[in-house]
Parts: structure tokens; C-alpha cells; sequence
């Protein structure tokens, strides 16, 4: 069984959590005390991962870090559908990777806002959270055009991808951050759908979306 | 700029508020502190150093970039200072002698753990009475401490408590899915709320391990400004099987679901005025929680009552 090296509180966790809800997929936790405990940084997890970082799994003997990494390898190993990851589709592909780079910048700023305001990290928050509505502005002219042309998704796909699983947590989670989404409508919407998909689930500061109509 | 001219730029005290001034406040927690080492804070908009020495001692002071151990510091530049219940209490005025009473911290078979000091975007007293607030349990913090259909708060009673200065709930019950790390499914529990400092909240719960016995979870906020907090919170439960990391992630995803609700409240500050919010008959420690503060005369985290 798949192994997640976990911290509640994460949002680079939560995106392998996402993923294998999606999928059905059945895992088993290890918790690690990132916070206040620092085991991101003990000698046992400095083993597993040197980069001192979460998310990590282990499957069957691989141990792999990075949430963008370990969403290629679940999705192409376990989606049966082919759609998270798709891997038969070149040009597809590319805007996925695209989007997962993308995905990393949003860590290193909305992600960045969120542990200097909630866990005392000393970052420059200026820095961080302009850095966030930079991304934040691209990624809404990138929803909104899309909408005009009927697509939901991140990458132009009739279905999610893992690269939107890459960007929703530290979107979902910037208020944290001192970084409101208001000037995002496109976003916001995207938000809502993400929130629909069959299999969604939740994590401490996200809510499941209200009882309306479900996503086409 | 000099440390002198900073440090002299410190001195005068932002808060006013002479209840509050005169009040311990927590400010870190002795497990993540290790023995010498200098780390900076802030505690009613003035930022303060402070310290736990080799032999336990806690030592706070205002911030002074010139210092590099806390043993460097004048006794007169030391701000009062003790530790209870597992973290450093300093007060920026004249404190009382004693800081209210946790009996059950001395219980030698409970687990004591920080479970984290979050900062959270909120006034301290929102905070407190979010802490009291069972309404919210089953829509926040849905199949852990509540679910629907069992939504009702059913009648309880509150009362301030004249000798001890606090506001005591009693009779709460509350049917939770999963109480605790060491329950096996959901029960009625019971609850009692002590408010016996403006910015402290003490919760007791039934325990899953020993029915003649309650778990105790406090939440201590360190008021960094009016609008802002570091919440520290202690757990202090019975618990023999679970890692501590695992308790503590019980309480941390708990407190992680509260944190948006508490970010979005509107205003920031505490209404004192009994016609600004409309409550309902499950506020009733709310109610006496508000009035408590405007009898005491608080005016900082808070918009005072009109006189």
C-alpha cells in the first residue's frame, strides 16, 4: 500500500490527498509534526527526503518527494482513464507541465504569505503576496479566456488534470496569506468546480462547495 | 540607526488599556524554546526578546537588538515573568501575584503538549468567543466534533463567577462523532467552559478513557495588536496509546477549520454594545462573556459599548 508522509496542514500534501480521493485510491497516513516539531528536519526524515521537504511517498519500495512529481507518478500509474496525466497527448502534456511549474510558483509565494502570517516564518510578505497577485492575475485571464471558449480546466481538456490539482490548494488557502481573491472571479469559479469534481475532499481551512448544481 | 534610539522608541507603551496592560500574557511556548537562545516577539504592538535559561527560568524584556544572550539583560530592562502551564507569561504592567488556576496541569498522568501557536488575523476576545461557540461544530468542524442532524445546543448554564473573577458554562452537551484521539466512535459529550482571563479560555470535555475524569484544552491568545493573534493552545489529556504528534494533529486540524471563520469576522474587534450582533439563546456564554468585559472596562481588541 502507498505510504503518504503527511502534514494536515499542507497543501502540498493535500494535493496527493486530492488526488488519490479522486482516483480511489487507498493509502496509509504517517504523520509528521512539521509544526511546531520540525520532523521535516529530523535525522529519520533527512533519510527519506534530503531536501527536508513534504510531501513524501513510498510504493512498493520507490520513495519519491515533491507533490508535483508524485502527482505524474499516481496519476500514470493508477488512473486507469489516462485523463490526470495525459500521457498519450504530446501537446497536452506540455501545457500540464507547463501548469505544474506554475504550480510551484504558487508555493514559493501564496504558500510563502501563509506560513510567515500563520507560523511565524520569515519571509519578505511584501514580496511574497505580490508575487501571488502577479501569478494570480495570469492564471484568471488564462480561466476567463478559456471560459469564452467552453473550457474548464487549467489545460484544454473536457476534464481536470493534475495540473489543476497542482494550483488549487495554495489558491484555496491564500486568505491565509493576507491574499483575497475577490479581483479573481475566473478563479473563483474554477475554485467552485474543483470543489465538485466526484471524489473531492476536504483539508483543515477548505469547505466543501455549497449544495448547488454539479459541474457539467 | 542606533539600538539606543530603537530601543528608546520602544518604551512608550502602545496599549492603554490598563486592564489589559496589567494582565500575564503568554508569549511562547518552553517546549520549542531551547535552553539560551534569544527569540523575538511581539505583545501589544512592542516587541520583546525573551528567553528560557539553562536552569528553567524564564527571562523577558523589550526588544534590544544589542543583545545577544538573555543574561546580557539589565534586571532593570526585564519585564515581569513566569512560566505556567508549559510557556513564558510576561506582563508590560503590574501584574497580579498569582495567574488563574489549571489544577488538572499537575495531574502527573495527563498529556501535556503545546499543540501549536498559530498566528491567526483576528481580535483575541473574537477568538475567545469562537473557543466557547458550540453552534459551529457540526458545519466547521463536520464528523469530529459535530454532525448534522445533531445540531441543536441544548440548554446550558453560564454564570460569573464573583470570587474567581471568571465566567464559568456548565451543563454543555454535544453529540461528537470523534471526541478526541482516543475515541472509537461518537458519544455525547459534556463540556465546561471557563473564561478566567479576558484572553485565555479553558475547555473541560469528557475523557473517552475515563468517564469520571475531562480532558482539558486551553487556549491562551497573545495579543500582538488589536487585530491580531498568536494562539497558543495546551492540551493537557488523557491519553495512553497516541504519539504526541498525533494528538497534536487532532487539534491542529480542528484549529485549522476555526482559522478562516475567525479571519472573516466582521468587525475584527469584539462589539461590546448588546444591540451590535443579534445573538441567539446558544450565545448565552457569549453574551456573558461580553458583558464580563465591559464591566472589567477592556477597551483594547474590542469596540467599547457607547456610554
Amino acid at each position: 500500500m502507498i505510504t503518504l508522509y503527511d502534514y494536515e496542514l499542507s497543501g502540498n500534501c493535500y494535493k496527493l490527498r486530492l488526488l488519490m480521493s479522486f482516483l480511489g485510491i487507498e493509502y496509509k497516513t504517517v504523520p509528521v509534526d512539521f509544526y511546531p516539531g520540525r520532523e521535516h528536519k529530523s535525522e529519520w526524515f533527512l533519510k527519506l527526503n534530503p531536501l527536508g521537504q513534504l510531501p513524501v511517498i513510498e510504493d512498493g519500495g520507490l520513495i519519491l518527494r515533491d507533490a508535483q512529481a508524485i502527482l505524474v507518478y499516481l496519476a500514470s500509474k493508477y488512473d486507469p482513464s489516462g485523463t490526470w496525466y495525459p500521457r498519450d497527448n504530446p501537446d497536452l502534456l506540455g501545457e500540464v507541465s507547463q501548469w505544474l511549474a506554475f504550480a510551484d510558483s504558487i508555493t514559493a509565494t501564496a504558500s510563502a504569505a501563509r506560513l510567515h502570517d500563520a507560523l511565524f516564518y520569515d519571509f519578505d510578505i511584501d514580496a511574497a503576496r505580490a508575487g501571488a497577485h502577479r501569478l494570480f492575475r495570469i492564471l484568471d485571464e488564462h480561466l476567463w479566456f478559456g471560459e469564452q471558449q467552453g473550457r474548464n480546466w487549467i489545460c484544454p481538456a473536457g476534464h481536470p488534470t493534475v495540473a489543476d490539482i497542482a494550483c488549487f490548494p495554495y489558491i484555496i488557502l491564500s486568505e491565509e496569506g493576507g491574499i483575497p481573491r475577490q479581483d479573481y472571479p475566473a478563479i473563483r469559479r474554477w475554485c467552485d468546480r474543483v470543489k465538485r469534481i466526484k471524489g473531492f475532499t476536504v483539508m483543515s481551512g477548505v469547505f466543501p462547495a455549497g449544495p448547488a448544481r454539479a459541474a457539467a | 540607526m542606533t539600538s539606543k534610539t530603537a530601543f528608546k522608541g520602544n518604551t512608550m507603551t502602545k496599549c492603554s488599556d490598563p486592564v489589559i496592560l496589567n494582565l500575564w500574557h503568554p508569549v511562547g511556548a518552553i517546549a520549542e524554546a531551547a535552553p539560551g537562545v534569544i527569540q523575538e516577539t511581539v505583545l501589544l504592538e512592542e516587541r520583546l526578546g525573551f528567553a528560557v535559561e539553562a536552569n528553567g527560568e524564564p527571562v523577558v524584556w523589550r526588544s534590544r537588538p544589542d543583545l545577544r544572550w538573555a543574561d546580557q539583560v539589565p534586571s532593570v530592562d526585564r519585564l515581569p515573568a513566569r512560566s505556567a502551564y508549559g510557556y513564558v507569561w510576561t506582563s508590560l504592567g503590574s501584574p497580579p501575584a498569582d495567574l488563574f488556576p489549571i489544577p488538572e496541569y499537575g495531574e502527573p498522568d495527563r498529556r501535556k503538549l503545546n499543540a501549536a501557536t498559530f498566528g491567526v488575523n483576528v481580535s483575541a476576545p473574537r477568538a475567545i468567543e469562537n473557543f466557547l461557540d458550540m453552534g459551529h461544530f457540526p458545519y466547521v468542524h463536520t464528523d469530529i466534533l459535530g454532525v448534522e442532524p445533531h445540531t441543536e445546543v441544548k440548554e446550558y448554564d453560564v454564570e460569573i463567577s464573583v470570587d474567581r473573577d471568571e465566567i464559568l458554562a456548565t451543563r454543555c452537551r454535544f453529540f461528537q462523532p470523534m471526541a478526541s484521539t482516543a475515541s472509537d466512535g461518537g458519544a455525547d459529550v459534556d463540556y465546561v467552559y471557563r473564561v478566567p482571563h479576558p484572553y485565555c479560555s479553558v475547555l473541560y470535555k469528557s475523557s473517552p478513557v475515563d468517564e469520571a475524569r475531562r480532558d482539558v484544552i486551553a487556549i491562551f491568545l497573545q495579543p500582538v495588536d488589536q487585530e491580531h493573534v498568536r494562539a497558543h493552545m495546551l492540551l493537557c489529556v488523557l491519553d495512553e496509546d497516541n504519539e504526541d504528534k498525533v494528538i497534536k494533529r487532532f487539534q491542529q486540524t480542528i484549529f485549522g477549520q476555526d482559522k478562516p471563520i475567525l479571519e472573516n469576522q466582521v468587525p475584527k474587534r469584539l462589539p461590546l454594545d448588546p444591540r451590535a450582533e443579534t445573538p441567539i439563546r446558544a450565545d448565552k456564554s457569549a453574551i456573558a462573556y461580553r458583558r464580563w468585559l465591559s464591566q472589567k472596562g477592556v477597551t483594547y481588541g474590542v469596540i467599547p459599548a457607547a456610554a
